[in-house]
């Protein structure tokens, strides 16, 4: 690789890492595009058969068309911004909205070495990059200057923020017993101990010793990306689309970018911090990025699931249960975890 | 010029128009949202100083939380223009003071060689492995624990007190409780009764 790579290195001289490091980046945000576009396309498709219907099957075969046909319409629609809006922060909205979810990309690793920012401060990256997301939203339900924007506004920094109370607190878990902030090594974590060693890797990977917690992750993974059931942010029967409402075009094809790339964020994430990432489940199948696809789907399947099943909360409901129940549970469960890493029953040494 | 001189001079020099248009700025709302933009270049100061977790932090807690919920209040604001000039005469000899102090303060921090700053050693290379949030962590838990823990029960403290001033139970507002909603039998709602038949 490096031998094939050198004249190309060569031809741009001191301008070369920075170079290379574009080449990455395209590298995962292509792939990235493609997979948010499919997603929208299977999300119909799975809803459709869940519900006994056949879902889109008109453009292309199988309408497997169908995502590149949506994205040609968004992007020639006009992008139409209200008089009374606010404008300069009318447009930074939906950008602020989709660069934090294509930022966190940096740290995740996709196979052992396989990452775009091998940083030791990982975790917290990804932590501080998805707290930003709120901020789209925010400014564009203000500037937007109308009822319903707005509220969806008021109801999504109030979600936003209570759910990653929870989801900061499943994360300590998982950082306590990997003692590292670097998802590589909790991935190489994950792939040592008792079970792993005897051959059955998937029972050493953290959701087994950390079960509530990753429920806990799951569940606030849903409430933070605003989807179904606690999609009251863009509620349709109660506000329309929220903060959505004015949007038009291509504006509001990067909220709903950014919804869908925030879907697989929280998915692979999930998949790095409690499904043991690369790692191949049993010891005579190689590790590799296919295990990490395969996990990743199956998770963006149970939000596909999730959406097909429950019935929107209502917003008191959600509050509820993210001050009253989570909150408790995951600071209590801190705790546990706290004692048997300095207990002699301790499984990580 | 070396690279991160460079970087250095960009994130000083839009922090420094950052912070001036929080306090320029007629509307409450550009203020907060170019207060989150100085948080956010300090943040990439702090990075090049080679303090991730401090950096990541402020963003993290200055960003994603507090500026989210000063964003929540003010956005709910009802802004007249007209009346925000209002007192401001009366204000000033406050506000002078206040920014007299921090001149003077900031005068001491930046005529740091004049009063023999130089003689501190410099701080030693970071060696191969070394983890800032790591050490940051073990400071924090064994030299500095009773000072750490003693700003926790502040917070601690201001929390509970802040509750306690804004909680007020409203008379007459109705509320359901779910685990009473939950626990509803099939017996508490229906009521079979046999009856005749009747005829018009």
């Amino acid at each position: 690789m490096e031998a094939l790579l050198e004249p190309i290195a060569s031809l741009f001289g001191a301008a070369w890492p920075a170079v290379w490091t574009l080449a990455k980046i395209v590298a995962i945000i292509a792939p990235l595009m493609i997979a948010v576009a499919y997603l929208t396309y299977f999300e119909r498709k799975i809803i459709g058969y869940m519900q006994v219907r056949i879902g889109p099957n008109r453009v292309g075969p199988l309408g497997l068309l169908q995502p590149i046909a949506d994205g040609v319409k968004l992007l020639l629609k006009e992008v139409l911004v209200p008089s009374a809006t606010s404008k300069g922060l009318f447009i930074l909205g939906p950008i602020l909205a989709i660069a934090p979810s294509l930022a966190a990309w940096a740290v995740v690793p996709f196979w052992d070495g396989g990452v775009l920012a091998d940083v030791d401060a990982g975790l917290l990256f990804i932590l501080a990059i998805t707290s930003l997301e709120v901020y789209g939203v925010i400014i564009a339900g203000w500037a937007s200057n109308s009822k319903y924007p707005f509220l969806g506004t008021m109801r999504a920094a109030a979600q936003m923020v209570s759910y990653e109370l929870a989801m900061g607190f499943a994360l300590i878990c998982v950082l306590m017993i990997s003692a590292s902030l670097n998802l590589s090594e909790i991935v190489r974590v994950q792939g040592q101990g008792q079970f792993a060693d005897m051959g059955l890797g998937f029972l050493s990977w953290n959701w087994l010793p950390l079960f509530p917690m990753f429920v806990v992750y799951l569940i606030s993974g849903i409430a933070e990306t605003n989807r179904a059931p606690f999609d009251v942010v863009e509620g349709e029967s109660e506000i329309v689309a929220g903060h959505m409402v004015e949007y038009s075009g291509m504006t509001f094809a990067l909220f709903f970018l950014a919804e869908y790339a925030n879907m697989w964020l929280v998915s692979i994430l999930t998949a790095i911090l409690f499904l043991g990432g690369w790692l191949s489940p049993v010891g005579f199948l190689p590790d590799g990025f296919h295990w990490l696809a395969i996990k990743t789907s199956m998770v963006v399947l149970m939000f596909l699931w999730a959406r097909a099943t429950f019935p929107r909360f209502r917003y008191d409901h959600i509050m509820r249960l993210g001050w009253k129940v989570f909150l408790p549970v995951t600071l209590f469960w801190v705790l546990v975890v706290a004692v048997w890493i300095m207990s002699p029953l301790s499984i990580w040494n | 010029m070396e690279f991160k001189t460079f970087v250095f001079y960009l994130l000083a020099t839009v922090m420094v128009f950052a912070a001036l248009r929080v306090v320029t700025v007629r509307n409450p709302v550009h203020a907060a949202l170019f207060l989150v933009l100085t948080f956010f270049n300090a943040a990439g100061i702090w990075l090049l100083l080679q303090a991730e977790f401090l950096a990541i932090v402020l963003v993290m807690v200055y960003v994603g939380a507090v500026m989210v919920l000063f964003l929540f209040v003010v956005m709910m604001l009802d802004i007249n223009i007209d009346r925000l000039r209002e007192g401001f005469w009366s204000y000033l000899p406050v506000g002078a003071v206040v920014g007299v102090i921090m001149l003077a303060e900031m005068v001491l921090v930046l005529s740091g060689p004049y009063f023999g700053l130089d003689a501190m050693p410099e701080p030693p290379a970071a060696q191969a492995g070394y983890s800032n949030t790591r050490e940051l962590g073990r400071v924090l838990y064994t030299e500095y624990v009773y000072p750490f823990e003693l700003a926790s029960l502040v917070l601690l403290v201001a929390m509970v007190a802040a509750v306690a001033l804004t909680l007020r139970k409203r008379t007459g507002s109705r509320h359901l409780d779910p685990a009473q909603q939950i626990a509803v039998k099939r017996a508490d709602r229906i009521a079979l009764v046999s009856m005749p038949a009747e005829k018009e």
